[in-house]
Order: structure tokens, then C-alpha cells, then sequence
């Protein structure tokens, strides 16, 4: 079964990428589409055989051996517990709406073919990710959920921005996969292996082990896990490697709400759940997982607060969202993290496929300044966008753990990092407290903007400068967008939406037991590792009134403001922007961080690569090596052909030198 | 003084060398060429009838009649070249001959 799982994604790759223009397009939809289902559903009776079931060990399915290299032995085997099946059942679920949401959204595309391979591909390098039973097929599937993120990125290749922004996410991530491989390295030579059991059996023994390095004795652990979680970093878009999540909004929108939202994104945060044994035993390395996570969630949400793309918005959210993530894990609440990482996949998914949803209906315009009133032409997404938005602000029920998906995740969160005695835990809950105001508004702007008022009330505005490359329009969009009358999608991209909605509804209510509550040991059993001393989910639950209201007073504050600023007096945003030029535009360039990279790293890079072209290539290799060798021999020829000068009596000399010099020879030396 | 052999063979050297000379040295006449290479011919009768007479040979001799003979007709075909030549190119100065050149 769990062969299946892994496996149906890979096969129905395989059929639509080889097969594809001999089966049509319509039928590669359908076989990666169904595989797909077929996938989710094992996901889910997996998720619950395994939840329910009293198996204390981790599953391990053998599949072949990779390679054996002295001590160096690597396997491709399934690794199958709760924290696989949690991402079993996310990756496969999210997949297959999305599958089933491509199916209407690409209906006009034409090579569809190629997308929906893509789309499976990225499903099968994901789901090797989540079951890796050893570093290496982890590192596999991570580099190959980026590859999938990269062609489907770039899958408008024929957009100079959907090129750029597909190579700027594939060369950030190569930043933090650096940093991966080189903690997989170090761990291979602390452990002698690269498998998880033998890894985590000899946790205990490493810490306090030192390294010697520049004069210096390190934490053995604590390297290995900032190296590691250099890598989460860069796939989960944290602060300083967070700038390719932005721009990967060029590809189509299934695939933002897929990779860029709900599974490759969080492979980060289940990198470090799943190396729990490891960074539990090292508390510095946790105190940088918070305060990363935290600056995130603070950042992304403030640049969000700005954004008029209407993806853009979301996806700074996503960002922001990952932050939270982190500073779940980072307190050590590891479950805390994948909770939220698993409410989040739903809503955030429904938020993109809505956003999807939006921009169809607009005729792919992805201007929120160009929309308004949709809420009357496309009622169906309006209300799905509205859940999507209720979950991720967290509305809930205050003082119960009654209310949407993100509310009992997020606010757990927010709760811990108060409960937590860990280094930076303080600086954490102040962020995450004040993010929760900021998503709130930011979301419901988002709301306003696009579904309330009337068509055109915010395009007086000029447009921005910050990206002109916003425009989702891969079908010749000939028509004007206010002449047509918005229109509601098909069925089949209305359908995933609704499940999704299911999701954001009741996955926080109905699995918090499980996840975080007293269901806690019977869920997880030893997929993460809860250290002796962690009792983070029993603080939690004893923390004052005041803060378990906090994120619902910040959420209720942001929905004020933004009711204000957007429905009230709609002439506010624009004074406020005007207010504080210098701010609105500090956080519309998104706090200048595209800027300062280019001058960091990417113009010196230029630098260095032309100096190399210029220098080392061009005066260097080629001087001294062809074109020397080249000019050379044109310097001796030209000299040689003046010898050719045609005179009769100068070949005759030459002869005559030479019947000279040859009896000389043979009088004087030579032959006797 | 007796006019010995080698007399003979330094006669005929020196005149080899002369002819040898003219060809080289010579920039202004290729008629002047054709003349050092009559020049040289004799230079080697001369060796030959030496040769011959100091061995009681007459082979020799015959044999530089014949290459008289064929020196003569050489000349003669020497000159008609020369003739076409300055017909066509209006000129016979050896300065001006290098269409060998590349």
C-alpha cells in the first residue's frame, strides 16, 4: 500500500510526460488525476490505520538498496509513522485538488500534457521526501521537489519573468541546500551513517561532542542543525532566503497552491519535526529556529500588508505562515508545527485556488486594483475565499479550542511561545502576537479589495512600480477586462474548493486532540521526539487569560482597520500612504531585500563571472593556450614566406649553399 | 711550363665558378643568364676533354660534342622563350620575373 502511495505519482509522470502527445490531453489529465485520487485516499486509510493503530515502531518498507559505499550505505526504503502519514495525507490530498483544480484552470493551455506530469512528478519527489527513511533519499526528494518547483515555476517559459523567477528560486534554494548537504556530511562523519535510526540512536551520544575548527571548539550538534536547518531555510522561504517565494507566484496558480503553499514550502518544517532527536538536544540551534521563524512571520506579514498582486499577498502570508511554523518547532513544540503546517496546507491551498479562481473570473487580471464587487458575480468563491480568510486570520471562539483550522493551530502557536522558557521564545511571541493583527488585516483587505464595493474603485490609483511583471495572462488576453461581466469557474475548479473549505472548517477542531491535546503520546508514539524535560503542550494550556485572548483581540483589531480603511473611509489607505512615504514604500519594495541581494551578491557574482570571462578565460586560457599558440605560428609563417620571393637566382643560391655545404660536409666531416 | 691536367681543371673551375656567378649576381638581363649557363656547359666540355686526353680516352671527347650539340639547341630554345616571353610581358630585366612568388 504504501508502495502505492509513493509510487501511483510516479507512474502517472511517467505515462503523461513520455505518452503525452500520443494519449491527448485530456487523457493525461485523467490518469495523473486519478492516480492521484487513488494515492489521497491510501493516504488517509494510512493516516488513520496508523493513528488508531498501537504500532510503536516506525514502518519500514524496503524497496532496493542505492548504493553501498565502504561504511557509506544507503537504501531506498519507506519510512511510514504518523509523522509520514500527517504528510501523506497533506501532499496527497492538496495533490489531488489540485489535479482536479489544473483540469479547469489550464483548461486553455496547450501543453497541458507537460503540466500535469510536472504536477505529478513534484507529488512523487514530495512524497519520497516525506518517507525517506535516510538523509540521502531525503536530500533526493528535496532536490527534486525543487526541480519540479523550478520547471513548473518556468512553465510559461516563453515569459522572461517566469525564466528569471524560476531561476532565482532553483539558485536561492541551491543556497540553503548547500547548507543541507553539508549538515548531511558532517552528520555521516559524526554517526558513521546517513540513516535516521542509526542517526537518532547515536543522538544522545554526540551531545557535547566539539568540533575543532579555526581555533575554535564548536558544538558538534548545534552546527549540524544549523546546517540542517540552512536548508529549511532556503525551501521554506525563511527571512534572508525568503526572496524566490514572491516571484514563484509567475507559474500557473495550482501550482502556488501546491508547491508554493501547502507541501514543498513546509518540507522545511517537517525536515526539522522529523530530525526532532537531533534539535531537541540542541538548544541553540531551536533558540535560531524561533527567532528566524519569528522575524519571518513578522516581515512577511508587514510586506503583505502593501501588496496589490493579489498572489502576492498570499504568498507573503505563506511566508509568514512558515515563520510560525518555525517558531512552533523552535520552542520545541515540534507538533505544534506540523499542526499548523497541516491546518495551513488547507486553508492556504483554498486561498490560492480561490485566488485562482478570482483571477479567472477577472480574465486573468491579478490586480486587486482593478477588481471590486465580485462578491455579487462570483458568489461561490466569495464565500470560499471568506473561509479560506476566517481560518487563516483565526476566528474562533475564544477561551475553547471551538473555531476555524488556523485559529487552533496558529493560536497554540502563539500561546506556546509565551509558555516557553527557551532563548528568544520572548522575542518570538511578541512577533507572532503582532503578526496576527497584521495577517488579519492584510486578509481582509485582500477581501474588501476584491469582492466588495464596485469595479474600478481603487484603479485611480497609478500602478505600481514595485513588480511590473504581475500579470497571470498565458492566454492572449485580447478582450478588456471591464467589458466582460466576471463569470464563476466551472464545476471541477469549484469542487476542490469546496473540499479544501471542509478542511479549513473542521481539520483544526476535529484533529487537535490528536495533534497537540491529550491524544498527544497515543498519536504521534515516537515520530517526534519529546525530550524529558519538554512539557511546552502542558504549559501551554496554563497560560494567563490575557494572552490566550491576545491573538483574537489582535485578529479583531486588524479586521477593524482594515473594515475601516478599505469600506468606511476609502480614501485612508492612500492618506496613510501618503502620510509615511518613506514606510509605504520601505515595505512596498518588500523591505528592500531584492535591492540589497543584487548588490551583495548578484551584481558582484556578475563582477566576478565577467573578471574570470574577461581575464581568466579570455587573456589567460585563450592567450596563452589556442590564440597564443595561433598567433605564433602566423608570426613564423610570415616570416617564412618572405623566403618565397619568386627570384629565380635566389632558389639557385639557396642550391648552390646547399651542394656547398653538403661537399663540405663530405670532404671535412661526414661519411669516410 | 707544362700545361698539365691540372691547369685544365681550374680553367674549367673557374669558369664553372663564373658562370655560377652570372646567374646569382645578375639582376639586370635574363640573356645575361643564358650566358652563365653556356658558361658552365664549357666548363664541364673542358673538364671532360681533359679527362679524356689524360686517360687516352676518346669517349670523352664524343661526349662533349654531343653536349655542343645539345648547348646549341638548348640556346636556341632559350632565345625563342625568351622572345615569347618578351612578347608578353614586355620586358626581360630578371628583377621583374617572379611569378614564382606566392
Amino acid at each position: 500500500m504504501y508502495d502505492l502511495i509513493v509510487f501511483l505519482p510516479l507512474v502517472g509522470f511517467l505515462i503523461a510526460g513520455l505518452f503525452g502527445r500520443q494519449i491527448g490531453a485530456r487523457a493525461c489529465e485523467l490518469v495523473t488525476t486519478g492516480l492521484l485520487g487513488v494515492s489521497a485516499v491510501l493516504s488517509w486509510v494510512a493516516f488513520f490505520s496508523i493513528a488508531l493503530g498501537h504500532d510503536e515502531q516506525a514502518l519500514i518498507v524496503p524497496v532496493a538498496n542505492w548504493l553501498t559505499s565502504g561504511k557509506l550505505v544507503v537504501a531506498w526504503a519507506l519510512r511510514i509513522d504518523m509523522l509520514t502519514a500527517v504528510m501523506l495525507v497533506v501532499v496527497g490530498t492538496v495533490s489531488f485538488v489540485v489535479h482536479l483544480y489544473s483540469i479547469g484552470y489550464m483548461a486553455e493551455d496547450k501543453s497541458r500534457p507537460r503540466f500535469f506530469a510536472y504536477l505529478s512528478l513534484f507529488t512523487f519527489a514530495m512524497l519520497t521526501l516525506v518517507t525517506a527513511d535516510n538523509l540521502v533519499q531525503m536530500f533526493f526528494g528535496w532536490e527534486g521537489v525543487g526541480l519540479a518547483s523550478y520547471l513548473l515555476i518556468g512553465f510559461w517559459y516563453e515569459r522572461p519573468s517566469a525564466n528569471a523567477a524560476a531561476i532565482k528560486a532553483f539558485v536561492v534554494n541551491r543556497v540553503g541546500d548547500f547548507g543541507f548537504a553539508l549538515g548531511i556530511f558532517l552528520l555521516f562523519a559524526l554517526t558513521g551513517s546517513v540513516g535516521l535510526e542509526q542517526i537518532f540512536a547515536a543522538a544522545p551520544g554526540m551531545a557535547g561532542k566539539t568540533i575543532h575548527l579555526w581555533g575554535i571548539d564548536w558544538d558538534a550538534l548545534t552546527i549540524v542543525c544549523l546546517l540542517l536547518f540552512m536548508g529549511a531555510m532556503g525551501k521554506s522561504a525563511q527571512f534572508l532566503l525568503h526572496t524566490w517565494l514572491p516571484d514563484a507566484m509567475e507559474g500557473p496558480t495550482p501550482v502556488s497552491a501546491l508547491i508554493h503553499a501547502a507541501t514543498m514550502v513546509t518540507a522545511g518544517v517537517f525536515m526539522v519535526a522529523r530530525l526532532s532527536p537531533l534539535f531537541d538536544l540542541a538548544p541553540n540551534a531551536l533558540a535560531v529556529v524561533t527567532i528566524v521563524g519569528a522575524t519571518t512571520a513578522f516581515f512577511a506579514a508587514t510586506v503583505g500588508l502593501v501588496q496589490n498582486d493579489i498572489k502576492r499577498v498570499i504568498a507573503y502570508s505563506t511566508c509568514s505562515q512558515l515563520g510560525y511554523m518555525f517558531v512552533g518547532l523552535g520552542v520545541g513544540g515540534y507538533s505544534l508545527g506540523i499542526f499548523h503546517l497541516f491546518t495551513h496546507a488547507f486553508f492556504k491551498a483554498l486561498l490560492f485556488l480561490a485566488a485562482g479562481s478570482v483571477i479567472t473570473a477577472m480574465h486573468h487580471e491579478q490586480d486587486m486594483r482593478a477588481m471590486g464587487g465580485l462578491r455579487r458575480e462570483i458568489p461561490f468563491t466569495f464565500w470560499m475565499m471568506v473561509i479560506g480568510t476566517l481560518a487563516l486570520t483565526g476566528v474562533g471562539i475564544p477561551f475553547t479550542s471551538i473555531g476555524f483550522a488556523g485559529y487552533v493551530s496558529k493560536d497554540a502557536i502563539i500561546e506556546a511561545s509565551y509558555a516557553s522558557h527557551g532563548f528568544g521564545a520572548t522575542y518570538a511571541f511578541i512577533c507572532v502576537t503582532f503578526a496576527a493583527g497584521l495577517t488579519s488585516f492584510y486578509s481582509w483587505r485582500l477581501v474588501f479589495m476584491t469582492f466588495f464595493g464596485q469595479r474600478g474603485d481603487w484603479a485611480a490609483s497609478p500602478p505600481a512600480v514595485a513588480h511590473g511583471h504581475a500579470n497571470d495572462d498565458h492566454a492572449a488576453d485580447v478582450h478588456g477586462h471591464d467589458a466582460h461581466a466576471a463569470h464563476e469557474s466551472p464545476q471541477v475548479m469549484l469542487v476542490p474548493l469546496a473540499i479544501l473549505a471542509l478542511g479549513a472548517v473542521v481539520a483544526g477542531v476535529a484533529f487537535r486532540y490528536w495533534f497537540i491535546g491529550g491524544g498527544v503520546e497515543g498519536f504521534w508514539k515516537h515520530a517526534l521526539f519529546v525530550g524529558a524535560d519538554n512539557k511546552i503542550l502542558e504549559d501551554m494550556e496554563h497560560v494567563p487569560a490575557l494572552v490566550s485572548f491576545l491573538p483574537t483581540l489582535m485578529m479583531l483589531i486588524g479586521l477593524a482597520v482594515a473594515y475601516y480603511m478599505y469600506m468606511v473611509d476609502r480614501t485612508a489607505p492612500k492618506a496613510l500612504a501618503k502620510a509615511n512615504p518613506a514606510l509605504y514604500r520601505f515595505l512596498l519594495n518588500k523591505w528592500y531585500f531584492d535591492e540589497l541581494y543584487d548588490f551583495l551578491f548578484v551584481r558582484p557574482a556578475f563582477r566576478i563571472g565577467r573578471a574570470l570571462w574577461k581575464g581568466g578565460d579570455g587573456a589567460i586560457i585563450d592567450g596563452l593556450g589556442p590564440d597564443g599558440v595561433s598567433a605564433r605560428v602566423l608570426d613564423v609563417t610570415r616570416n617564412v614566406v618572405r623566403l618565397q620571393s619568386g627570384y629565380i637566382y635566389h632558389y639557385a643560391f639557396a642550391m648552390l649553399l646547399g651542394v656547398a655545404a653538403f661537399a663540405t660536409w663530405y670532404l671535412f666531416g661526414g661519411i669516410r | 711550363m707544362v700545361i698539365g691536367l691540372t691547369h685544365y681543371l681550374t680553367l674549367a673551375a673557374i669558369l664553372f665558378t663564373i658562370g655560377v656567378a652570372g646567374i646569382i649576381l645578375n639582376h639586370k638581363n635574363i640573356i645575361v643568364i643564358l650566358m652563365s649557363v653556356e658558361l658552365i656547359l664549357l666548363a664541364v666540355n673542358i673538364n671532360l676533354v681533359a679527362f679524356s686526353t689524360h686517360s687516352g680516352d676518346l669517349t670523352g671527347q664524343v661526349f662533349a660534342l654531343l653536349i655542343l650539340t645539345v648547348a646549341a639547341a638548348e640556346a636556341a630554345i632559350g632565345l625563342a622563350v625568351l622572345v615569347a616571353y618578351y612578347r608578353n610581358r614586355g620586358s626581360i630585366a630578371v628583377d621583374d620575373i617572379n611569378a614564382l612568388k606566392g
